[in-house]
C-alpha cells in the first residue's frame, strides 16, 4: 500500500539530492555545512523510524547547530533572467498548464482513493490520500516540465535546491515547532495556562465571559503558535462552565466562533512559522515579520468581529 | 508554575531575534527540565515527536517542480500576462485571489493553492507587474515589490484560515466534535460549519478593504 513511507522516501531521496549537489557546489563557502544539514534531513526522512528517540533527537540536535551557524546560499541552478525571459517568450500561456496540473492530481487523487472503489482504496492508504497524490503531482509535472521546456534532466534537483536555499534554515523551523508543541503538551503547558486565565480574569457578565475566551483563544494560539493546542483548554476553562453553563449558550456557535478567534492569534504569531515565517524565506523579504505585518490589520478586526458575533448569534434572544 | 518557562524562552528569544532553531531547542530543554525530565528524556522526546512531525516538511517536496517552472519562465510569463491584460489591476487581482482561496478552501480544496506553488511563482509576481502598471514605471521599487509580496503572502492566508472552518471534514472541525463529544455534548459537524460562514463573510469584506486601500495608495516616492 502507498503511503506516509513512500512519500517520505520520495522526499529523503530528493533531500539526499541537496545534500550531493551542495557538496559539490564550490562556489559556496559554506557547501560542507549544507550538505550535512540537507543530508541529515535525507536520513530523517529515509531512516527517521529506525534510529530511535534519543537518535532522533541528536539528529535535530546538530540539523538545528548547523544551520544556526549558517547557511551557505547554492551559486547554481539559476538560470539567467534572459533565458527566462526568452523561455516565457517562447511558450507563453503553456507554462501555467504544469500549475494548474498539480492542484488538478491532488485534487483527483484524493477525491479517487475516497470515492474510487476498494481497488484504489488498497493501494493508496485513504488517510494519506492529498499527501501522496501531491507526491505524485510533483513528480509527474517535474518530468513533464522538463521534456515539455526543454530543461535539463537534472533542473528538478538544481533549481529545487536554489529555492531550497532561498528558504535555508526555515525550512527546519515548522517541525521543529510541532515537536516543541508536543514538548509543552507533555509538560502539561496548556492545562496552567487554562488555570491562570480563569483564575485571574473574572467573568461575571455574559460579554466578560465571550471577551475572555475569544481573546484567550487568540492570545493562547500567539503563545502555542497553534489554535488547535489552544481550543480544548480555553474551551474547557471558558466556553463550557461559563458561556454554556452559566449563560446557556449555544456550544456549536460558540467552538466555531471561537477557534475562528483562534485562527486570528495564528496570523499574528512568528510560532507559526510555516504561515507566516517561511513565507517571508521564500518571498526573499527582508524582515522575517513582513507577512505578519501585513496580516495584523484584518486579524485585529476580525478578532472584534468575532467577539461581537459570539455574543449576538451564540445565545438565546431572552435569556 | 515553572513549566511556563518554556513559552516565556520563546517570546522572548523571537522578540530579541535570536536563531528561532536555538530559541526552539532551548524551550524544549526549560519546559522538559521544569516538569522533571533529565536532559537525554528531553532530547528522545523532542526526537521522537520531530520524527512523528516529518509531514511538516514534507510540503517541501513541491520545491524542484517550483523550481523548473520558475527556470522555464513561470514568473515572466505571469507578470508577461498582467502586463498585456491592463483591467487586472492590484486590486481586482487580489480581490479574486482571495475570493476563490475562501471558496476553495470552502469545499476542501485546501491543497490546491499555497505559498510555495501558487504565491511565489505566479500570484506575486502578477501582483508586482499589476502595481507596476498601474502606478506607471516600468518596474516597482524594491521596498514597493518587499511590500507587494508580503501583503500577496497575508492574503493566502487569509483566505485559507477564514474559507477552511466551512468545509465538514477539516481537521479543526472534527476535533471540535471529538472535543464536544468527549464532554457529553452531540454536534453535527455541519451545525459547526455554518458557524464559520458569518466571519468569512466579514474576513472577505475586512481584507477587501484592505485590498482596496493598498491599490489606492498614492504611487511611492523614488
Amino acid at each position: 500500500m502507498i503511503g506516509l513511507t513512500q512519500v517520505y522516501a520520495l522526499a529523503g531521496f530528493v533531500f539526499a539530492g541537496f545534500a550531493v549537489l551542495s557538496l559539490r557546489d564550490s562556489a559556496n563557502p559554506r557547501r560542507v555545512r549544507n550538505a550535512l544539514f540537507w543530508g541529515l534531513f535525507a536520513l530523517s526522512f529515509l531512516a527517521g523510524d529506525r534510529l530511535g528517540d534519543l537518535g532522533n533527537g541528536i539528529l535535530v540536535l546538530v540539523m538545528a547547530l548547523a544551520a544556526a551557524l549558517g547557511l551557505g546560499r547554492s551559486g547554481a541552478g539559476a538560470a539567467d533572467a534572459e533565458a527566462r525571459a526568452d523561455s516565457a517568450r517562447a511558450y507563453g500561456l503553456r507554462l501555467f498548464l504544469p500549475a494548474l496540473l498539480i492542484p488538478l492530481i491532488v485534487l483527483a487523487g484524493s477525491l479517487g482513493v475516497s470515492h474510487g472503489g476498494p481497488a484504489l482504496a488498497a493501494l493508496v492508504d485513504p488517510k494519506q490520500a492529498t499527501l501522496v497524490s501531491l507526491g505524485v503531482a510533483t513528480l509527474v509535472v517535474a518530468v513533464l516540465s522538463v521534456r515539455l521546456f526543454r530543461q535539463p534532466v537534472l533542473s528538478p534537483l538544481t533549481e529545487g535546491l536554489r529555492l531550497a536555499d532561498t528558504v535555508g534554515w526555515m525550512a527546519l523551523l515548522p517541525q521543529m515547532l510541532a515537536a516543541l508543541g508536543a514538548v509543552f503538551a507533555l509538560a502539561g503547558v496548556g492545562g496552567v495556562v487554562g488555570e491562570t486565565v480563569t483564575r485571574v480574569f473574572p467573568m461575571d457578565t455574559r460579554l466578560a465571559g465571550v471577551v475572555v475566551y475569544c481573546l484567550g483563544m487568540a492570545g493562547f494560539t500567539i503563545l502555542m503558535g497553534n489554535a488547535f493546542a489552544a481550543f480544548p483548554v480555553m474551551t474547557a476553562g471558558v466556553a463550557l462552565p461559563v458561556l454554556v453553563g452559566r449563560f446557556g449558550g449555544d456550544p456549536a456557535a460558540i467552538c466555531a466562533i471561537g477557534m475562528l478567534s483562534g485562527f486570528c492569534g495564528t496570523l499574528l504569531t512568528p510560532l507559526a512559522a510555516n504561515f507566516n515565517l517561511a513565507p517571508a524565506a521564500l518571498l526573499d523579504l527582508d524582515d522575517r515579520f513582513a507577512v505578519i505585518k501585513a496580516q495584523v490589520p484584518t486579524a485585529l478586526v476580525l478578532l472584534a468581529v468575532n467577539t461581537v458575533l459570539m455574543n449576538v448569534l451564540a445565545f438565546p434572544a431572552h435569556p | 508554575m515553572l513549566v511556563l518557562l518554556g513559552v516565556l524562552l520563546v517570546v522572548a528569544g523571537f522578540a530579541v531575534g535570536l536563531n528561532p532553531l536555538l530559541v526552539v531547542l532551548a524551550s524544549a530543554l526549560a519546559t522538559g527540565l521544569a516538569a522533571g525530565l533529565s536532559p537525554l528524556e528531553v532530547l528522545a522526546a523532542f526526537g521522537k515527536a520531530f520524527n512523528e512531525n516529518r509531514y511538516v516538511s514534507a510540503a517541501w517536496l513541491i520545491l524542484p517542480v517550483i523550481g523548473v517552472l520558475e527556470r522555464s519562465g513561470l514568473q515572466e510569463a505571469a507578470r508577461g500576462l498582467i502586463g498585456r491584460l491592463k483591467s487586472v489591476t492590484f486590486a481586482r487581482l487580489m480581490l479574486s485571489y482571495l475570493l476563490f482561496r475562501q471558496a476553495t478552501s470552502a469545499l476542501g480544496l485546501t491543497s490546491i493553492a499555497g505559498q510555495t506553488q501558487t504565491i511565489r511563482p505566479i500570484i506575486a509576481p502578477m501582483a508586482e507587474a499589476a502595481r507596476a502598471v498601474e502606478t506607471g514605471v516600468s518596474e516597482v521599487a524594491p521596498a514597493e515589490a518587499q511590500r507587494v509580496r508580503a501583503f500577496a503572502a497575508a492574503t493566502d492566508n487569509i483566505g485559507l484560515f477564514f474559507g477552511e472552518d466551512i468545509f465538514l471534514a477539516i481537521g479543526s472541525i472534527l476535533l471540535m466534535v471529538g472535543f464536544l463529544e468527549q464532554n457529553g455534548i452531540t454536534v453535527e459537524p455541519l451545525q459547526l460549519s455554518v458557524w464559520a460562514i458569518p466571519t468569512a463573510i466579514a474576513a472577505f469584506g475586512v481584507h477587501g478593504v484592505r485590498i482596496l486601500m493598498f491599490g489606492r495608495r498614492e504611487r511611492p516616492r523614488p
